[in-house]
Order: structure tokens, then sequence, then C-alpha cells
């Protein structure tokens, strides 16, 4: 242990009360700020998680047709372009993918790209045994939607394997289920346009998001493309990813790729992660305001203790002890304080995140959440040290400079006087 | 005094100028003071209240600048605006002895004592310890190494604050007032310890005082007067 340690040691030590009043503030800070991020990003983590299991990383949508000049480089003989300058308002969209398969086969040259499935959809009217509602029509290729998707997973009554070998079965949502009072194996009769046919419940299926579970109902994409009249071509196509962060680029690589739009998670969900951005910044300043706090009052008990001190620096100072020396001992009393309550809050804030993940919640909207969602990352704890250290390193570093500075003549003099 | 000092220069001082105070209360303190001071030998500066002694003090122990003038350490100018070499010579060369002993109250009087030690870092924790223990020993303070300054007497404060100036193993001791608080006992006492230890080690000492018998006690005595010494 340093001298400077050592002395940092001792006037903590001989200021007790108002030192643990620091450490105690730094601690709670410290666990308040990691609970709430813990909170926010447990929930944001869980609104991507659902998105993703339900709509896929990427969806490939409209076809783009240049209705101005594009810059394309050419580096064949052929002039095929792997290398477009371009933006999307500089395009018109023609709805639909006309040709899904070549545009699947062409993607799934991309290394992130884990699986693709082709989606014919359209508006349809219900008629239930008691009653009647409006529904929207997802025609799939089962095995292929079962790789883009965590269907199987959301199926909370009957099997998927009851729909796989059903060729006029058809899965309904749980709100919409609850809405037309059916259940599995009851009969209903969805009517298209022009077209009508009769379906029966093979499964309810629950994404937690009340918007899809009203309204979306499955069929097999061969009755989906009969009963639209679509019979070849598909709305959009979903798209999973090995790397779920790399979705925009990839996005990018596929509109370069196949010339139609596609859209990543992060942009069709660009106002709720927003959301939770701006949540999770304002946690953050709310809870910082805890540390600032117990930095202010940091600040107050290191000065008072160099104005006590200065006949103890003075002597330290004529004994050899440099400035850096006096400053350390300052700047260590805080570090100490710091290292103390990270510790402390460190624990404390993941006894309370695991404390509220068990705290019963019933959340219905943009997911469904029996209980509170709690995000456990290093980083929460990193952040949350980072902004103790730099309230604790402002709080020190100015009464640490002021020892510094003390002349030991002019103290000694003055006291010897 | 009768032994003889070794007549090797320690600290010396040459052209020493320096003034106190602002403005209309500025005062001519120090006004050309030359000074040698010799390995094993003990002198005190004697004089009337603010003649310039104790700033006299504290410049030749490198805590505050002279205006004009130099200061030389083991025959070595020791530059004037220069705070980091001033700190280093201070800890290797310099020991000080305040008339309040400035212990540091969180400290036991061995920790103390270790204090200097550990800053110039030239020993191991155990040699620091043996060495602090041999000087309170030496001093009569065997028994309360481990006490607390505030379970000292003044006289025991005082004289742990003399092992502790003597620690490093300094040069030049220089102690302003060391027994201005004491009674004469307790005074002689610490003079006693002063001057035994530092003329066994070759040490040159300066006292500033006001206590004509510690003058006396002393090889040499110089008298200041309106910042300047006189014959």
């Amino acid at each position: 242990m340093t001298p400077s340690i050592a002395i940092a040691v001792r006037f903590l030590l001989a200021k007790k009360r108002s030192m643990l009043m620091s450490l105690t503030g730094i601690s709670f800070g410290v666990a308040f700020f990691i609970v709430t991020q813990a909170q926010v990003s447990g929930f944001k983590e869980y609104f991507i998680d659902t998105v993703l299991a339900t709509d896929g990383a990427i969806r490939i949508s409209d076809k783009m047709q240049p209705i101005m000049t594009s810059l394309e480089a050419s580096t064949t003989e052929g002039g095929k372009s792997s290398f477009m300058v371009g933006n999307r308002e500089n395009y018109r969209f023609i709805e639909g993918v006309e040709f899904p398969n070549k545009i699947i086969e062409s993607i799934r040259e991309l290394p992130n790209v884990y699986a693709a499935s082709p989606v014919v959809t359209g508006n349809v009217y219900i008629r239930g045994p008691l009653r009647n509602g409006s529904g929207f029509v997802y025609g799939i290729s089962l095995e292929d939607h079962l790789a883009v998707s965590a269907l199987e997973d959301q199926i909370i009554e009957g099997t998927v394997d009851d729909f796989r070998s059903t060729p006029m079965g058809i899965l309904i949502g749980s709100k919409l289920a609850a809405r037309l009072q059916a259940r599995v194996g009851d009969s209903l009769l969805v009517q298209a346009v022009d077209q009508r046919s009769r379906f029966h419940v093979t499964g309810i299926y629950e994404t937690g998001v009340s918007e899809i579970d009203k309204v979306r109902v499955f069929l097999h994409i061969g009755q989906a493309r009969s009963l639209l009249k679509r019979p070849h071509g598909a709305s959009f196509i979903q798209v999973s990813l090995f790397d779920r962060s790399k979705a925009p680029s990839d996005a990018q690589a596929i509109e370069n790729l196949t010339r139609h739009f596609a859209a990543s998670w992060q942009e069709r969900e660009k106002s709720w992660l927003q959301f939770f951005y701006v949540i999770g910044l304002s946690a953050a300043i709310t809870v910082s305001a805890i540390l600032l706090t117990s930095g202010l009052g940091m600040f107050n008990t290191l000065a008072m203790i160099v104005m006590e001190k200065t006949r103890e620096i003075a002597i330290l100072r004529s004994m050899g002890y440099t400035r850096r020396d006096i400053s350390n001992i300052f700047i260590w009393q805080g570090m100490i304080v710091l290292i103390l309550g990270s510790m402390i809050g460190f624990s404390f804030g993941a006894a309370m995140t695991y404390g509220i993940s068990n705290i019963p919640i019933g959340v219905r909207g943009i997911f469904t959440a029996e209980r509170f969602v709690v995000n456990w990352s290093l980083l929460h704890y990193i952040y949350a040290a980072l902004v103790a250290t730099v309230v604790v390193l402002f709080a020190s570093l100015a009464p640490a400079r002021r020892a510094a500075r003390l002349v030991p003549g002019d103290v000694i003099r003055g006291t010897a006087s | 005094m009768s032994e003889v000092a070794d007549r090797t220069i320690a600290l010396e001082c040459r052209g020493i100028h320096k003034h106190l105070g602002e403005g209309a209360s500025r005062v001519h303190v120090l006004k050309g003071v030359n000074l040698k001071l010799y390995r094993g030998e003990v002198s005190a500066i004697v004089g009337p209240s603010g003649c310039g002694k104790s700033t006299l003090l504290y410049l030749l122990g490198l805590l505050d600048r002279q205006e004009q003038g130099s200061i030389f350490i083991n025959e070595q100018e020791v530059p004037l605006n220069r705070d980091g070499v001033h700190t280093e010579l201070r800890c290797e060369y310099i020991g000080f002895v305040f008339q309040f002993h400035f212990l540091l109250p969180e400290f036991s009087a061995m920790e103390n004592v270790m204090l200097p030690m550990r800053k110039l870092g030239r020993l191991s924790l155990q040699e620091m310890q043996a060495r602090a223990q041999s000087l309170l020993e030496d001093i009569r303070l065997g028994d309360k190494l481990h006490r607390l300054p505030s379970q000292l007497s003044g006289g025991e404060q005082q004289r742990v604050a003399i092992a502790r100036a003597l620690a490093n193993q300094p040069s030049i001791l220089l102690a302003d007032e060391p027994t201005g608080n004491l009674d004469v006992k307790n005074s002689l006492m610490v003079f006693d310890s002063l001057t035994r230890l530092a003329k066994e080690k070759g040490q040159a000492v300066l006292i500033v005082t006001h206590n004509p018998d510690i003058a006396r006690k002393c090889d040499r005595t110089l008298r200041m007067e309106d910042g300047l010494f006189k014959e």
C-alpha cells in the first residue's frame, strides 16, 4: 500500500459518518442505475424478440422500378453490376414480389441470411360458429415459415402438426378466437372478395402483440392463393438472419441485389425503438441525479477535510511528499468510496433486479408479459460504474487540487504565529 | 556543547532577501543574510520577535522561496523555482521540528515516524518498523510505540516529532521553537534528545529559540536583529 493510500484510508476513517453517507448515496445510485436499465432494456429486448419471432428480421416486399437515372458501376462485360448508387425517392414501387423463388434463391447467397419464406396476404371476412369478424390472411409455406418465425412456439392450443396435416387447416390468433368464440376443431367460413372457403381451426396462437393476435390468420399458401385469387407471386418474403444486428446492412444488400424494397426490423420498428431509447436515457439521467447528489456530499466532506488538515498537509509536504502525493490522498479517498460504493451497488442492484423480475404484472399491447422483464447485462454495471466514476472524480478533484496547491511555509508560519 | 564539528558544510545561504506582507504592510524581513551550517554542529538563532528568524528557517528548509540570494545544500546550489527538486531535497536531506508537534492524529507514534521513510522508499516495511522503534526507544518512548498522539503528553508528542524529523537520517535538522510549547523539564528533555541524536549522526542542527538556556547549550549562537545577523 502506498503512503498516499494509507493516509487516505486513515483520513476516511476519521470522517466515518460523512463518508458513510456518501458511500450510501453512491451505492444506491449505482444500484438504481442498474435496476432501471435492466428493466428498460429488458422490455426492449423482449419487444425485439417478439418482433423477430413474429415478423422476421427483414421483409422484402415491393419491386423498385427506377424513375430517374441512377449510377451503376459495371465490372463485367455483360454489364451486370453488383454496385448501385441510388435512393428510394428515385424509385416507384410495384406492389408485391413477382418471382419469390428467384429472389429467395439469390438472397441465400448472402452469408448472414438464415432462411426466407414467401407470404401471400389479403383481407378476409370470417364467419365463426357464433360470431363473425374481419381478419387478415397470411398464406404460408409452413416449413419455410417455421424457419423465419417462432410460430410453432406461439401456438397455445392445438399443434403445428395438426395444421401441417390438414390442407384446409387455419391457425387463428388468440384475440380473434375470443372475438369469434372459436375453438380448435371448429369450422370457419373465410370469405375474400368473391371467393369463400371453409377451414378447420387446427390451432390458436398468441404472439403477445394485440394488433396481430386479433386479425392475423395463417393458411397454407396454396389455399390462400386460391382464396385470394393470386395464383403466383407473393405479397412479401420474410427473412431471418444469423446476426440480427446486421439487418440494416443486409436489407440494403438485398435491395441492391433484388431491386425490391427490403425493410429491416430496426427500420420497421424505429418509433418503438426510439421510445425505448428515450425512456432508458431518461431513467439514466434521473438516477444519475442521485449519484450527483452523493457527489456533492462527497465534495463537501473532502473540502472540509482539506480545510481541517491544512497543517497535516503542510507537514507532509515538509517531509518530502509531493503535490501529486497530496492530491492523490484526496483522489484515493474518492476512489475508495467509489470502489466500495460500486461493489455494494452492484450487489444491491443485482438483488433488486432479481426481486423485480419476480413481480407479477400483466402487460398486454406491443407484447405480453406476465412478470417484469429484466435484461441481465454486464454493460449496465459498467455504465453505472462509469457514471459514478465521473461524479466521484469531479467531487474529489477540486479538493485534491486545493490541497496540492497549499504552500507549506505559509501554513506552518500562520499556525506557528 | 563540547564536541567538535567536522566542519563539513551541510547548508549554506548567501545574500538572502525576503519581504513579507502586501502593500503598505509589506516588510523587508531578511536583508542579505549569509549563513553556514556544519555537520555535527548545533547552532541557535536568537533575536526579538519579527526579526526574521523563522522566515530564514523556512527558506533554508525550502518551504518558502527567497527573492534574492542562493542556498546550497551539500555544496550544490538549490534551483529557485523547482518545487519538485525542493520536495526531493526536503525528503532526503532536511528534517523539521516545529513549535507544535504536527503529528498526524490518525497514526500511532511509530506510524508517524515511518511516514518520511515510506515516502523515501529506501527501506522495507520491516526495516522501517525497526528503525522507527529504535528512534522511539532512543528518546525513551519504546513503550509507547502504538499510542496515538492524543494518548501522549506534550513533551512526548514533541519527542515523537523529533524522531520523525530524524527518520530519513537527514544531514540538516531545522527546529523552530521546538521547546516553545513545553515546560522547563520537558524543554530540556526535548533539547537533549534533539542534540544528542543529531550529534551522534553528524547532522547540522539549527534551532530558532527564545529560550536563553537552550541557546547557551548550543555550539554556536547567532543573534538576529532587523533581518541581519549581528556579531
